[in-house]
C-alpha cells in the first residue's frame, strides 16, 4: 500500500513540474520568434490568441496531426529511438533544478554531476537520429554535432569547476546559498561569458548552429523526421536551451536569491526571481540569434579547445590560488 | 592597431555593441502590417484587377475600339460588338482570361475613353479556374463596385500620362 502511495505521490510531483515546464517550452519558443521577429523591425507571430501566445500550440496540434515519415533505408528502432531519447534526456535533467528553496523534485547532493551527465548523453540522441536516417545530411549533421558538443561540454566542466571550488558542494541548493553574499557573476564574471557562450555551442543555438546549418545541411540531423517526431526533437532542444538558462543562473546569478536584501525585493517568493533570471538569460539567447552570422567550423573548434579551456583552466588555477592564499576555502 | 583588435576580441566590445543596437532596434517601429487587418499603401498607378467603368448617367463607356484586344500581348481580351439602333456602336462581349492577362496595364493606357482600367484590387484568388474568365458582366460589376476609387486615381494620375 505505502508502494503506491509512493509512486502516487511522486508522480504526482514529476507532473506538477512537467507540465508547467512543457508549457513554459511552448511560450519560450513563442518569446524567441517574438525577440527574433522585433530586432529585425517584423512583428512576429501574433495572430493566435493574445499576442500570439497560442502559437506554438497551433504548431503543435499541426505536427501532431502531420505523416510520420520513416525513410525505407533507415534503422526504424534507432530513428524512432532518437527524438525519445533527445526529449527524455533533456526533461529528466529538470528534476534536481531547485526552481525555489522548497520547490525541487530530487534533492541529490550530487546535482551538478548529475545535469552534467544527463546533458552530455543528450548528444547520443542526435547521433542516433542522424545516423539511423542513412543519409547524408544528417549524417554530416550528426557528425558536426557530436563534435561541438563534447568540445563545449568540456569547457563548461572546467567552468563549473571554478564554482564548486567556491562552494565546496555538489548540490544545487547549496550552491545557491553559498551565493547569499556575493553572486559569483562578479568574482568569476569572465567564467560566465565562457560559460554564456558554451552553452549557446552546447544547444546548438546560433552563431554554433552548425549541426542544422541549413545552408549546407538542409535540417541537420532532422532532415529525415517529420510530424510529431520532429516536434520532439525541437522541445528538447527548447528544454535544453532553458536547463542551461536555469543551470547558468543557479551558478552564477544567484539562483532564487534577490537581487538586493531590502523590504520590497525580499518579499517576493524565490520562484518569481529565478524565473526571471532564466528569462533574462534566455532573452539573451534570442537576441543573440538575431544579430550573429554563423561560425565556420573550424573557427568553432578553434575557440573551443584554443581559447576557452585553456582560459578557463588557468582561471581555475587562479581561483585555486586565490582561495587558498586568502584562507578562504570552503571548510 | 593588432593590440586594438586583440582588446576588442578580449573585451566582447563589437558584440556589446551588436547587442546594444539590436535593443534599440527593438524599441522601434515595426516595418511590417498585420495584412489582412490593415493593408499596405496602394500607389495610385497600380495594376490590379481589372474592371470596365461607365459615365456618371450609366452608360458604358467603351466604344468597342478594339484598341485593347489588339495591344494586349497575352491576348487575354475577346471583344464583339454591334450598333445600336441609335447609330452608337457598343460591345456585346468584352471577356478577360485573367489566367492569359499579365498584369502589364497596356489596355488601360489604349483605351481612349478611359473604359477598361486596372483597380487598386489584387485579392480576387479563386477557388477555380473558370472563375477567373472574366465577361462583361464581371467587369461592369467591378467598375461600378471601384468606380469612385477609380475615378480618384485617374485623376491623380493624369499629369503624368
Amino acid at each position: 500500500m505505502e508502494f503506491i502511495y509512493t509512486i502516487y505521490n511522486e508522480t504526482y510531483k514529476i507532473l506538477l513540474l512537467l507540465i508547467p515546464l512543457l508549457i513554459s517550452v511552448a511560450l519560450i519558443v513563442w518569446f524567441d520568434r517574438r525577440v527574433w521577429g522585433f530586432v529585425q523591425k517584423r512583428k512576429g507571430p501574433n495572430v493566435v490568441g493574445p499576442f500570439g501566445l497560442f502559437q506554438t500550440v497551433a504548431d503543435a496540434l499541426k505536427y501532431i496531426f502531420k505523416e510520420i515519415i520513416i525513410p525505407a533505408s533507415a534503422n526504424k528502432i534507432v530513428f524512432i529511438l532518437a527524438p525519445i531519447v533527445t526529449m527524455t534526456l533533456a526533461l529528466s535533467a529538470w528534476s534536481v533544478i531547485p526552481l525555489s528553496e522548497r520547490i525541487i523534485i530530487a534533492d541529490i547532493n550530487v546535482g551538478v554531476l548529475y545535469i552534467f551527465a544527463i546533458s552530455s548523453l543528450g548528444v547520443y540522441g542526435i547521433i542516433m537520429g542522424g545516423w539511423a536516417s542513412n543519409s547524408k545530411y544528417p549524417f554530416l549533421g550528426s557528425i558536426r554535432s557530436a563534435a561541438q558538443m563534447v568540445s563545449y561540454e568540456v569547457s563548461i566542466g572546467i567552468i563549473i569547476i571554478n564554482v564548486l571550488l567556491c562552494v565546496g558542494s555538489l548540490n544545487l541548493k547549496d550552491i545557491v546559498l553559498a551565493q547569499e553574499k556575493l553572486w559569483f557573476v562578479v568574482p568569476l564574471f569572465p567564467m560566465f561569458v565562457i560559460f554564456f557562450i558554451s552553452a549557446l555551442a552546447e544547444t546548438n543555438r546560433p552563431p554554433f548552429d552548425l549541426p542544422e546549418a541549413e545552408a549546407e545541411l538542409v535540417a541537420g540531423y532532422q532532415t529525415e523526421y517529420s510530424g510529431m517526431m520532429y516536434a520532439m526533437f525541437w522541445l528538447g532542444e527548447y528544454a535544453n536551451i532553458l536547463l542551461l538558462c536555469a543551470l547558468g543562473s543557479i551558478l552564477f546569478l544567484g539562483g532564487w536569491l534577490s537581487p538586493i536584501d531590502i523590504y520590497p525585493f525580499n518579499i517576493i517568493p524565490g520562484v518569481f526571481w529565478m524565473i526571471f533570471k532564466i528569462l533574462l538569460l534566455f532573452f539573451m539567447f534570442a537576441i543573440i540569434k538575431a544579430i550573429v552570422p554563423r561560425y565556420r567550423y573550424d573557427q568553432l573548434m578553434k575557440l573551443g579547445w584554443k581559447v576557452f579551456l585553456p582560459f578557463s583552466l588557468l582561471y581555475v588555477v587562479l581561483t585555486a590560488s586565490f582561495l587558498v592564499y586568502f584562507d578562504l576555502l570552503p571548510k | 592597431m593588432k593590440l586594438n583588435r586583440f582588446f576588442k576580441i578580449i573585451f566582447l566590445s563589437e558584440f556589446v555593441k551588436a547587442i546594444i543596437i539590436a535593443i534599440k532596434e527593438i524599441l522601434k517601429k515595426k516595418k511590417t502590417i498585420n495584412y489582412p487587418f490593415e493593408k499596405g499603401k496602394i500607389s495610385p498607378r497600380f495594376r490590379g484587377e481589372h474592371a470596365l467603368r461607365r459615365y456618371p448617367n450609366g452608360e458604358e463607356r467603351c466604344i468597342a475600339c478594339k484598341l485593347c484586344e489588339a495591344v494586349c500581348p497575352a491576348q487575354a481580351i475577346t471583344i464583339e460588338n454591334e450598333e445600336r439602333p441609335d447609330g452608337s456602336r457598343k460591345t456585346t462581349r468584352y471577356d478577360i482570361d485573367m489566367i492569359k492577362c499579365i498584369y502589364c496595364g497596356l489596355c488601360e493606357e489604349s483605351c481612349p475613353v478611359d473604359a477598361i482600367v486596372q483597380g487598386p484590387n489584387f485579392e480576387f484568388s479563386t477557388e477555380t479556374r473558370e472563375e477567373l474568365y472574366y465577361n462583361k458582366e464581371k467587369l461592369l460589376e467591378n467598375g461600378d463596385r471601384w468606380e469612385s476609387v477609380l475615378a480618384e486615381n485617374i485623376k491623380l494620375d493624369k499629369p503624368y500620362r
